[in-house]
């Protein structure tokens, strides 16, 4: 007892922790607990407030509302010690949101954390915020995570990433100014990083897929290399997502770039979440290409037997799938799903509820004409068996949509259709009677040729007592009668017995109905009132008339004293109508007319969108006001009384102006020749349905004959009915056929008969069947003139849609991300505070300066975009580049000579006229074409074509766009004489490739200067130990590679061979030989010409873009060694040097400030070269910083070379 | 992306839940988050209670978890459900192996994990599953990487617990002295979880 004392004193002393909380939770004492918890946040001791927030959190997971603690989370979270802060952060991830207002007093907190020593400090606050990310936080702290992204640590750095796409979804502004460094992450050297990398890119495209097409050649690269299943399932659901992105495929080139590689690892993996999504990214593959090429139909019937398989294994989950990806395959290649209709069919009798409705989905897409009566009969035995209401109401949503699907493209018999519909109001519970109800009234309205049977349908549901009983749901069967009342109003013409309708609907029953199917039924009253009327008076049995007149005063009482207030009101005015008229009978005057005069006028569906697609009348000022509003001082009453006026005079019911009887014979002939030209139409059998011909308008519908073997009533207590339409409907088809087969033999004797035989095959196909009724679908009615958009469906609170952001266009100033200046002090250490003077010092420079610097920027960014383009292009071309990595066909890789590449395809055109771009110089005036392409391109404004400059060439451009005053540039090109003889030219250029490591490709263009015809070229190099030329597989490396072209008389082209280079530090120089036969009309003779191939330090340098903060890390980071040249005698302007040093030296440049200029680079083994360059009166001086000594050195040389010319 | 994770147990009990997305109702009027989540959960358990054993683990999300893109991806382990709600951007066999990573490594973590563990460290369980996800994207599923993130972690708060954390775990110590008069009220089967021999991931 004693020691129970203690304890309890200890208890008081100290905190209860979380396994106390959880004890007393399950006592029952949750409000001791809460208060408890209120007591030790008041106290200071933060282990105290940090056990108390971490007992909250658990609260929270139990559904209490812990917001009013929120500040006592975000004390805990700014405590010292890892252990309380990570409590912190774990609550505020789980309780705070957007509406939380304590949190923007995290800033800064998160901010230190961020920035703290400790990578665990900095994980928890990198993972809270992940939870609770505000756009605040996110404008805020956008530069601190992407500045985390470079991190030492992997852990840090993939976190970083992670929550990149987070902070991209609260500030979109932050997406174009960090991409370049998240693209980078893709190749970082943690797996995890690039895995999280992927990550958020896979999830930035699903949303807008085009802005990331120019990362596919990157992907492509990952897809090959990889071995994380993670980033190869990310990578492959991207790649589908990529060419499913739009309606149209967006780059019909890269699918097929992509089988071979997903048919590789169908075959290699052996896990079954990769194996899947390759085969579902290959159907789609095999979808984006099936529009542009037919013979796909073989593939995608061996991906359906695949996911046959996988539907027919015993693991549900897999059936899952595989009718998952099946569904897919049917959007597009419907037919070749069908065939597997038994399957599905089967998968519907499947226990798992899952299957069930994944089979049904795929059902939605099987149907056709032929199958829809069987399918739909399938479903309605499903709909008996279905025990659970959730399931049978999928089943009843699932068979209207089917049917009703494209406007009714299936259904050939409508009088099915309306009898399965009559069916289906059979289903007890259902919650979707309204839906049955939107049916019938679709179908009665728009298929004129079925309303007389729909009449007699509707009508016996009115007659029948069970669905009124039923009522008492809300959107309940009972909604139907909604439909049949309304129905039965409207074409009351075509009703048998219209009395006995009448009498039905006027029933005391009625009124348990809900209102607003009473208020249609009393409207409708009248309807059916005025043609009795009409019938009767035209048969002069006044007795009759006056009979139905007398039980509507009877009846309608009842519904006058209805408690819904829409039935009470047009009760009581109906009821008033009716006396009326029955005074006038009383006098024996006709009064049939002037009733139905009232509802005069056909009905047409209107499209649920046509009122927005009304445009605005030029003009018209929505806003202005009509009249000037009226001002006080007016007497009140004035006004209604005018309005009452003007409404007097107005007639009652405006009655449709008379169909102008020339227009109608007009009409009626245009469509008779239609349906004489219509094969399907049945012409015109006899019908004894003459009466309701004599209905204006409706006399062109074309009459079909009741088949009365199905009885015209709903007969006994709900037998199904439908059933009987399919075996009429098989009969029908069957006489269809026999009757078409003997019209073919015919044709087929009189062709025999004719000198010209026709060959055409006939199968029976889908469209063979002919409806059963003409059907005459109304389209809904659109306003003149609407609008054709698909704007609508968009929806403008998307918070995807902010993402839709260009990233191929150069940064602007503006769109840096914000950076933190002054106003805290405590973050001094943070790195930021050294951003802040330079702000400081642009916004002094003078503004002409400003604009040339954004100029040139925008220059910069344009050739940057143009090169990217250039890359995806070049990557996706059907010749691939040297860069691809298919192992097969690493040696000798040539572009097409342009009049070849015209045949193909226009897109070809395209890459041929790029590559006319690529070395215009060198081959002046060879082709027409070329030339006038190339003059083009001079002109300076021709957007379209600077887009297209190839890379090597567009270096050139930012300045010239930057300097406008400074003397042109004269042309550079990069490509420089290799040998010459009197038989060809060949000149090179080198280029690293980011594709590969430690590989270049040399683009050798090879020019005919004889008059023989040159063959058989083989280039032969010495490979040295360090420089190697990649041969096709399976060749020595004495071997020579083979040039994949001829070269006829004065033909240049340009052909690429690989080479794997080991180090890079130096320049190096390979010997090398071209043999060929050149033959002309004497004969052929071998030929050889010798050269050395040189590959500077430069070659292996490639264009990167680098931004100013990344640069000042990489200088501070002091692992670069440093050395210095310079150069004198220089007269060039040094806007003009630095181009030239782009171009020649393959650099970027990172800043430029007057005449000083900081230049980037990397190296394909990843070395940094960093440049200063400084411009004196007559000199110019270059100081580089490196990784490698010897690379830096190297390079300075040459440049040494470069610039002595200048 | 995924939008939650839950745990409860076969009563529906919430052993854990994370939700990657804010469910606040917009319409007014506006109802609490929690009370959104509960319903959420509740709605969760009733749609996967009910199925068989040797069903698919996937099945369409419930109304308020919402949309036609999301899904229920979940395994069932002796007492608990896993519950993960994902869209279509996520690999449906992908995430139940992560499922399976995510027990096995709180089998690593707890030694033979059981429904009580999850009670008792639910902040541990977190702590865990942050080393997995974190913002409803995936960061690591090679399960000895996040052994050795949660253990060098453990290994930090330990140290910072040093001699301050003496008292505490005095208290601990006197707490749990087996006093004949503390009524024994833990009243769940302290059933482990048994982690199948499933294909691992990697």
């Amino acid at each position: 007892m004693a020691l129970k004392m203690v304890k309890g004193s200890i208890d008081r002393m100290f905190d209860k922790n979380l396994q106390d909380l959880v004890r007393g939770i399950r006592n029952h004492k949750e409000d001791e607990c809460i208060d408890e918890i209120k007591q030790e946040l008041k106290q200071d001791n933060i282990a105290v407030k940090a056990n108390a927030v971490c007992k909250l959190t658990y609260l929270q997971m139990l559904g209490y509302d812990i917001s009013w603690a929120a500040f006592n989370v975000v004390e805990v979270m700014s405590a010292p010690k890892f252990t309380f802060k990570r409590i912190g952060y774990l609550a505020a991830s789980q309780c705070f949101h957007e509406g939380t207002d304590v949190i923007m007093l995290t800033t800064n907190q998160i901010r230190k954390d961020l920035s703290s020593p400790s990578q665990y400090d900095t994980g928890v606050a990198l993972t809270g915020l992940s939870c609770f990310v505000t756009p605040d936080l996110a404008r805020d702290l956008a530069n601190d995570i992407m500045t985390l992204m470079s991190h030492t640590k992997p852990y840090i750095r993939k976190k970083a990433v992670l929550i990149m796409y987070k902070v991209f979804l609260k500030y979109p502004e932050s997406l174009r100014p960090a991409f370049p460094r998240l693209k980078e992450k893709l190749e970082d050297p943690d797996p995890g990083v690039q895995s999280a990398a992927v990550n958020v890119i896979c999830e930035l495209a699903r949303r807008n897929p085009k802005n990331y097409l120019s990362l596919a050649p990157l992907f492509f690269k990952l897809m090959t290399s990889s071995t994380n299943n993670w980033v190869l399932i990310k990578i492959i659901k991207l790649a589908s997502d990529l060419l499913f992105g739009a309606l149209t495929p967006l780059e019909p080139r890269l699918g097929k770039k992509l089988i071979e590689p997903l048919t590789n690892l169908i075959h290699s993996t052996s896990a079954m979440s990769l194996l899947y999504e390759c085969v579902n990214t290959v159907i789609a593959v095999l979808i984006s290409l099936s529009s542009g090429m037919p013979n796909h139909s073989a593939s995608i019937q061996l991906c359906v037997q695949k996911l046959r398989i996988l539907i027919e294994d015993s693991d549900q989950n897999l059936k899952y799938l595989g009718l998952l990806a099946m569904s897919k395959i049917l959007r597009t290649h419907p037919k070749s799903v069908q065939a597997h209709k038994d399957l599905v069919l089967q998968c519907l009798d499947d226990k798992d509820e899952s299957i069930r409705l994944r089979a049904l989905d795929l059902l939605y897409g099987m149907v056709s004409k032929k199958n829809l009566m069987e399918i739909v009969k399938k479903l309605m035995m499903h709909v008996d068996k279905a025990e659970g209401t959730a399931y049978r109401d999928e089943l009843l949503t699932k068979i209207i949509d089917i049917c009703s699907q494209s406007n009714y493209q299936h259904i050939t018999n409508f009088e099915w259709y309306i009898s399965i519909l009559v069916e289906l109001t059979r289903l007890e519970g259902t919650r979707h009677g309204h839906l049955i109800a939107a049916q019938m009234l679709d179908v009665a309205i728009r298929v004129k040729a079925i309303r007389r049977f729909a009449v007699s349908q509707m009508s016996a549901l009115l007659d029948s007592a069970h669905l009124v009983a039923s009522s008492t749901q809300r959107n309940g069967i009972c909604e139907v009668l909604y439909a049949a009342a309304w129905i039965c109003g409207e074409f009351s013409e075509h009703l048998q017995e219209p009395q006995r309708t009448l009498e039905a609907m006027l029933r005391p029953r009625v009124t348990t109905l809900p209102g607003h199917i009473q208020a249609v039924y009393v409207q409708n009253v009248v309807k059916l009132y005025a043609a009795i009327l009409q019938q009767k008076e035209q048969a002069g049995d006044s007795q009759a008339a006056q009979e139905a007149t007398q039980l509507l005063v009877e009846r309608l009482p009842q519904f006058v004293q209805s408690a819904d207030l829409e039935v009470q009101e047009r009760a009581s005015c109906i009821l008033q109508l009716v006396k009326h008229v029955q005074k006038l009978q009383a006098k024996d005057m006709p009064v049939a007319e002037e009733v139905s005069a009232l509802f005069a006028g056909e009905l047409n569906p209107v499209a649920p969108k046509a009122q927005k697609k009304v445009p605005v009348p030029e003009g018209l000022d929505l806003d202005a006001w009509i009249n000037e509003p009226l001002s006080d001082s007016e007497s009140e009453d004035e006004a209604p009384k005018a309005i009452f006026h003007d409404e007097e005079q107005r007639p009652a019911k405006q009655r449709p102006p008379e169909a102008d009887e020339q227009e109608l014979a007009r009409r009626r002939e245009a469509r008779k020749q239609e349906q004489a030209n219509n094969p399907f139409y049945i012409k015109s059998s006899p019908s004894p349905q003459k009466r309701y011909q004599d209905t204006p308008g409706v006399d062109h519908i074309p009459v079909v004959q009741i088949d009365l073997s199905v009885p015209l009533k709903v007969p006994g207590k709900w037998m199904p009915m439908s059933d009987q339409y399919v075996k009429l409907e098989e009969e029908r088809r069957h006489q269809q056929r026999l009757e078409k087969d003997r019209k073919r033999k015919k044709k087929r004797e009189r062709e025999r008969r004719g000198t010209r035989r026709h060959s055409s095959l006939h199968t029976e196909s889908d469209e063979d069947i002919a409806p059963a009724q003409r059907v005459d679908i109304v389209t809904e009615e659109m306003p003149e003139n609407a609008l054709p958009s698909d704007e609508d469906d968009k929806d403008p609170n998307d918070p995807y849609r902010a993402l839709d952001i260009d990233l191929d266009k150069p940064l602007a100033d503006s769109e840096k991300l914000p950076v933190q200046k002054h106003r805290n002090a405590e973050t001094s250490k943070s790195p930021e505070k050294e951003d802040v003077p330079v702000v400081e010092k642009k916004s002094k420079k003078p503004k002409k300066k400003e604009k040339q610097h954004k100029e040139k920027e925008r220059g910069r960014g344009k050739k940057e975009a143009a090169g990217r383009g250039e890359d995806l292009d070049f990557w996706l071309s059907t010749t691939p580049p040297a860069a691809a990595p298919a192992p097969e066909e690493p040696g000798v890789k040539a572009s097409v000579t342009a009049p070849e590449e015209e045949r193909e395809e226009p897109q070809g055109e395209e890459q041929a006229a790029d590559e006319g771009e690529q070395d215009p110089e060198k081959k002046p005036s060879k082709h027409k074409k070329k030339k006038h392409k190339k003059d083009k391109e001079e002109r300076p404004k021709d957007k379209k074509k600077s887009r297209k400059k190839a890379s090597r060439e567009g270096a050139a451009e930012p300045v010239e766009n930057g300097a406008l005053d400074e003397e042109p540039l004269p042309p550079m090109s990069s490509y420089c004489l290799l040998a010459e003889n009197s038989y060809i030219k060949m000149t090179y250029d080198i280029q690293g490739s980011l594709q590969e490591d430690s590989r270049v490709t040399v683009s050798m263009v090879l020019e005919n200067q004889s008059s023989s015809f040159l063959k058989s070229m083989e280039l032969n190099v010495l490979d040295s130990l360090n420089a190697r030329l990649a041969r096709p597989e399976g060749s020595s490396v004495h071997d020579g590679v083979p040039v994949p072209f001829q070269l006829p008389p004065g033909i240049s082209n340009e052909a690429q061979f690989v080479f794997t280079i080991q180090s890079i530090v130096m320049a190096q120089k390979l010997k090398g030989t071209l043999s060929f036969i050149a033959k002309n009309d004497e004969g052929s003779t071998h030929e050889k010409l010798d050269f050395k191939l040189h590959f500077p330090c430069t070659s292996y340098l490639i264009t990167t873009p680098c931004y100013s903060d990344a640069f000042a890390k990489l200088l501070e980071s002091g692992d670069l060694s440093m050395s210095s040249i310079k150069v004198d005698g220089i007269s060039m302007s040094f806007q003009n040097l630095l181009a030239k040093i782009c171009f020649h030296h393959h650099f970027s440049v990172v800043e430029r400030v007057d005449s000083c200029a900081s230049m980037y680079s990397r190296s394909i083994q990843g070395h940094h070269v960093c440049l200063l360059v400084k411009k004196g009166e007559k000199s110019v001086s270059v100081d580089g910083k490196c990784n490698d000594s010897t690379l830096l050195s190297n390079l300075l040389e040459e440049m040494k070379g470069t610039l002595a010319q200048c | 992306m995924i939008k939650a994770i839950l745990i409860f147990n076969n009563h529906g009990k919430p052993r854990l839940s994370k939700f990657y997305q804010p469910y606040v109702s917009t319409p007014p009027p506006p109802i609490r988050s929690e009370d959104t989540q509960q319903q959420i959960i509740r709605e969760t358990f009733h749609l996967v209670s009910k199925r068989d054993e040797n069903v698919c683990n996937f099945l369409e999300g419930g109304l308020l978890i919402g949309g036609s893109d999301n899904k229920l991806i979940y395994r069932h382990y002796a007492t608990l459900y896993f519950v993960f709600c994902v869209d279509s951007s996520e690999s449906e066999l992908g995430i139940l192996d992560l499922i399976q990573v995510f027990v096995e490594t709180l089998d690593k973590c707890f030694e033979n994990v059981c429904e009580l563990d999850l009670i008792f460290h639910v902040d541990k369980v977190h702590n865990i599953l942050a080393e997995m996800v974190m913002g409803g994207m995936v960061l690591e599923t090679n399960m000895n990487e996040i052994v050795t993130q949660i253990d060098a972690q453990n290994k930090l708060e330990k140290s910072e617990a040093g001699l301050a954390g003496a008292p505490a775990r005095a208290v601990s110590a006197v707490k749990n002295m087996n006093l004949p008069e503390i009524p024994r009220n833990i009243n769940i089967g302290d059933i482990s979880i048994k982690v199948p021999n499933l294909p691992s991931f990697k």
